[in-house]
Formats: C-alpha cells, structure tokens, sequence
C-alpha cells in the first residue's frame, strides 16, 4: 500500500502492530486551536496531529503522525504542545524508542510566534528524549513532504526514513521564487523541485539514513530496523557525533564548491551517469548509492 | 544598535570579539569569569556557511573551554532563500547549529541568547530559541514574517492581520508579544537603566537547563493553551482551561 496519499489516521495502523496504537488527547476532546476562528479559517479536533503510544514489533513505542491535509501539517500552538507532551511522556514511561510521521509545512503562520515557539520547544524535546536514551526516528514521505522548522527537527532524529517521493528541505520553492525570483528557483520545474529536495537527493547527500519505496510496509520495515540498530548504541548527542557531523557538512560545502545543480554534485560523488538517477528504480538505485553516497566518518576513522 | 557598541555595553572591560564576513567570535568577561560569544550582524540571512562557522565555534568553546558560559548576538533576517542553501540541505546545517547548542547546555554550559537588532524565523529557531534562556533588547524586532507576506500566504487581508496584531501577541512582532508567550525570558535594561553588563551578569546566574517556555507564556497570559495540553498529553487527563 502506497504510504505518500494516506492519511495521518491510515497511516498509524498501517506502521504500528495492528490495533495496538492508543490516542493521547483524541479528537473527541475537541482541543482545537484557539487562534484560527479570528482568522474565519477552519478548526481541527486533532489540531492536525495524531499523538500516541503503541506497539512495534512488540516493543512499546510512541508515536506521532502529522496531517498534510489540515494546513498543510503545519504546527500551531496545540499542534506543538501535544508533540511535545507526547515526547515528555515517553521520556516519563521510558518508551523503547519514539516514531515520528512527519509531512508539516513548518510553522502555521495563522499562529505565527506560537508556532514558532512550538517548533523549537519540539526540537528540544526531542533531544531530551534522545539524551535518556531513546531512539528517535523519523518518516518523511507523505505528499506535502517536510519542510520549514520541521525540516530541521527531523534532522534532531537519530534517523531519518525517506522514500524516492519524500520530500525534505526548509524554504519550499515557492518561497524562493517568491523572494529571489523564478530565475534562482522555478517552483513548476517539478524535476528540478525533486531533485533538490526529494528522497533519493537527500540519500545521497546524507540527510537521510534509510531509502525506501513507497510503501506502508517497507516503511514499517525500515523503521524496525533502524530502531533495532540504534538500540544497541548510543543515541544521545555525543561530541564526537556532531564532530563527525560537522566534518560531512564541511566537506559537502568543499565538494560543492561552484555547483549550483544537484546532478552535478552527484557527478561530484562519483556517480557516472548522473542524468539516469531519477529513473533508477529504488534496488537499482540503491546498489548505485551504496558505493556513492556521502557517510560520516565516525569513531574508527 | 550595532554589535560594537553593544559589546562595550555589555563587557565594560574590554572584550576580544571579531567580526568576519558578519560572523561574530571571541571571548570576554563578566564578573571575572570568561564567556565565549558568537553571533552575527548586519542583518545577515543564515546561509549554511554561517550556520556551520557558528556551530564549528560552539564546539571549540565545547572542547577547549569546558563549561564555559556562551553568548549568542543575534541579528538575523531569517534563513537564506536559495536554491543553493536548499539543494545542499539547509535543514541540516540549521539542525547541526541546534544540536551544538544542545549538546554545549547538556555538557553544562550556560548559553545565552540575545536578539539586539533583528530575529526572524529560520535563522531564530536554532540560535536564541535553542539556548537555555534569550532575551531581547527593547528596540529589537522579532517575527517569522512580514504581516505583508503573511497576508498573501494566509489569505488573510493585511488590514485584518493588521489589526490583529494590535493585542494578539501571536501575530505581531516585537519582543514584548515573544515575552508573553515565554519566548523569552525577559526585556534588557528596562529595570536596570541600561545597564547591559549587569543583565548579563544576572542571566548567568539564573540559567537552568530545562525548558520552562510553556509554563512562562502560562503566567504572562501570552500562551495559554500549550502548557494544559502538554501537561494533558503528558498525564493522560483532560484538558484544564487556564
């Protein structure tokens, strides 16, 4: 079943064991945000967030999955506070690890410096999950992609679990094009869009960990591995992680030296056909990356 | 105010801090006691370049000077909007920026944050909202965006959002609305005529790690649903109403 079109509320027991997922502060609670009837826009029940806790792989996990449908995902003041809340309760019941679903715009600008505020409060909840000792991993692969602060915050995951047609970035095109022009960004050069900010991109760069195909059950897959293999290190933030990441976005800024298009920086990897990259099926691909695709260099270096 | 002016407000004896291609490093004292301080000026969009100098310098302060307080200037028009800064993922160097910080309050150090001129979204959210505490100048400016542009996006008419922002903290810019909603901690030099060196001084001594926001925009009736429903989540019950 293909993840991309469904919904937050599909996709919840499509990736958990079936049946297991019980629902903090359900839509029957009716907590909607207090700030969009000023605006005459529509409310929510859920706020356009789904927050929980259930069952993967037998493992109690807690989890959260965003609404694209609703605002576009994008994180209001309730919105935030649940993802928070949800995080500090796993901390609270020592969860064995945390699965974030995450297609969100960013922050809701119908609620701007709330949301704002959120975005960060989230982003520091999730390291305080992580700093006692809990997996954090992250899904990006719904149609409205990930973008704005929550860009950011799925790069706060210890993992990052993409498919060829997730998108993950922080300014969308249509904001550059807005601002900078169609000249640096045309937000309707759909090949160019994904190129920059889709799946197989982020593989190769190294902002994702984890490519899989657009499926429910490769994603599920996916996330019980990466939780599997994070369970058995350290998932906190350590000095020599961020030095070893520092030194992959160092060296990402010195290979890109000059390059304005993401085949070329692809070339730059060593991939010999750069152009035949986004018809690659995901296997084939997969293999071509392997050899490719940038790493960070920890520990045994 | 410009960056060299504040410096000498804030560190009266005198400090080492240098300006290159508007980044911000150096050190000085307060009270005696050494700090580290990294920023940028001139209004400068966070590019990844400026984005990775400052987490490079947090984590130099993190290995050569353990514990030692940071100070964050900020003075930002947000992050840069460019294919270039998209397409070699952003994201990452502002999460990179954010993860440092982290990692330096968790290691025990205090960071500060200070918005004196400028703060806007994107280039905010990992500098001074990811510090243990920020704080602002009276003067400064800080929004996620223009009511213009965010009545194109909103659908919003600009008169009506206009007139929003009139009493609701939530859309209107300026420090006094982000101190209502606990975005931060409190206003500099209002109750002290000025005296920059000794709010410092004072924000040193009051930092904890743990992330109280929620709770301030609670009791300055800025933000009053966002602690009830993480308590509500966290806990299991229902909802209270403030």
């Amino acid at each position: 079943m293909s993840y991309l079109e469904l919904t937050a509320r599909q996709r919840i027991p499509a990736i958990f064991d079936a049946g297991s997922f019980e629902e903090f502060l359900p839509p029957s609670k009716r907590i909607a945000s207090p700030h969009l009837a000023q605006l005459d826009s529509p409310v929510s029940f859920d706020d356009g967030v789904v927050v929980g806790r259930g069952k993967l792989g037998g493992h109690t996990v807690f989890g959260a999955a965003q609404e694209g449908a609703f605002m576009g995902g994008a994180v209001g003041e309730v919105h935030g506070a649940k993802l928070a809340g949800m995080l500090r309760r796993a901390i609270d019941e020592r969860a064995y690890a945390v699965l974030l679903l995450l297609e969100s715009g960013g922050v809701r600008l119908h609620e701007a410096n709330a949301g704002l505020i959120a975005v960060s409060e989230v982003m520091r909840a999730m390291l305080d999950v992580r700093a006692a000792g809990i997996p954090v991993v992250a899904v990006v692969g719904g149609s409205n992609g990930c973008f704005g602060g929550m860009g950011i915050a799925a790069r706060c995951a210890n993992t990052v679990i993409m498919s060829e047609e997730g998108r993950l970035a922080m300014s969308g095109p249509e904001v550059i094009e807005t601002a900078s022009g169609v000249e640096e960004f045309d937000s309707r050069d759909r090949a160019l869009v994904w190129r920059t900010t889709g799946g197989k991109h982020r593989y190769l760069l190294g902002d994702c960990q984890v490519l899989v195909a657009d499926d429910t059950d490769a994603f599920r897959g996916a996330a019980l591995d990466a939780i599997a293999a994070l369970k058995s290190g350290e998932v906190g933030l350590t000095l020599e992680g961020l030095l070893a990441e520092q030194d992959l976005l160092a060296r990402r800024l010195r290979d890109a030296e000059g390059v304005n298009e993401p085949m070329e920086l692809w070339r730059r990897l060593g991939i010999p056909e750069p152009a035949s990259v986004p018809m690659l099926e995901a296997g084939a691909f997969l293999e071509l990356a392997q050899q490719h695709r940038a790493r960070l260099h920890t520990g045994e270096q | 105010m410009d960056w060299q002016t504040l410096a000498t407000q804030l560190f009266p004896g005198g400090h080492a801090i240098v300006e290159r291609d508007n980044f911000l490093s150096g050190s000085a004292q307060v009270g005696g006691q050494p700090i580290d301080v990294i920023g940028t000026t001139g209004h400068v969009p966070i590019g990844i370049e400026i984005a990775l100098a400052q987490a490079t310098a947090i984590l130099n302060t993190v290995q050569q000077h353990p514990g030692r307080p940071i100070l964050i200037l900020v003075d930002t028009q947000g992050q840069r909007l460019r294919h270039r800064d998209e397409m070699l993922g952003i994201n990452s160097y502002m999460a990179h920026l954010g993860k440092c910080v982290d990692l330096a309050r968790r290691k025990g150090h205090a960071v500060i944050g200070l918005v004196y001129d400028q703060a806007l979204s994107g280039g905010f959210i990992t500098s001074g909202l990811i510090a243990s505490a920020c704080y602002a100048l009276p003067q400064a400016t800080i929004r996620v965006m223009g009511l213009p542009a965010m009545a194109r996006i909103t659908k919003v008419p600009e008169e009506r959002l206009t007139e929003l922002a009139r009493d609701n903290p939530v859309f209107a810019p300026g420090p006094e609305n982000y101190l209502r909603m606990g975005g931060l901690h409190g206003i500099w030099g209002e109750g002290t005529g000025g005296d920059l060196a000794r709010e410092l001084a004072r924000a040193l001594a009051e930092c904890t790690p743990d992330d109280r926001r929620m709770a301030l925009g609670l009791e300055r009736g800025g933000r009053l649903l966002a602690q009830p429903v993480a308590d509500a989540v966290r806990t299991g019950s229902d909802v209270r109403p403030a």
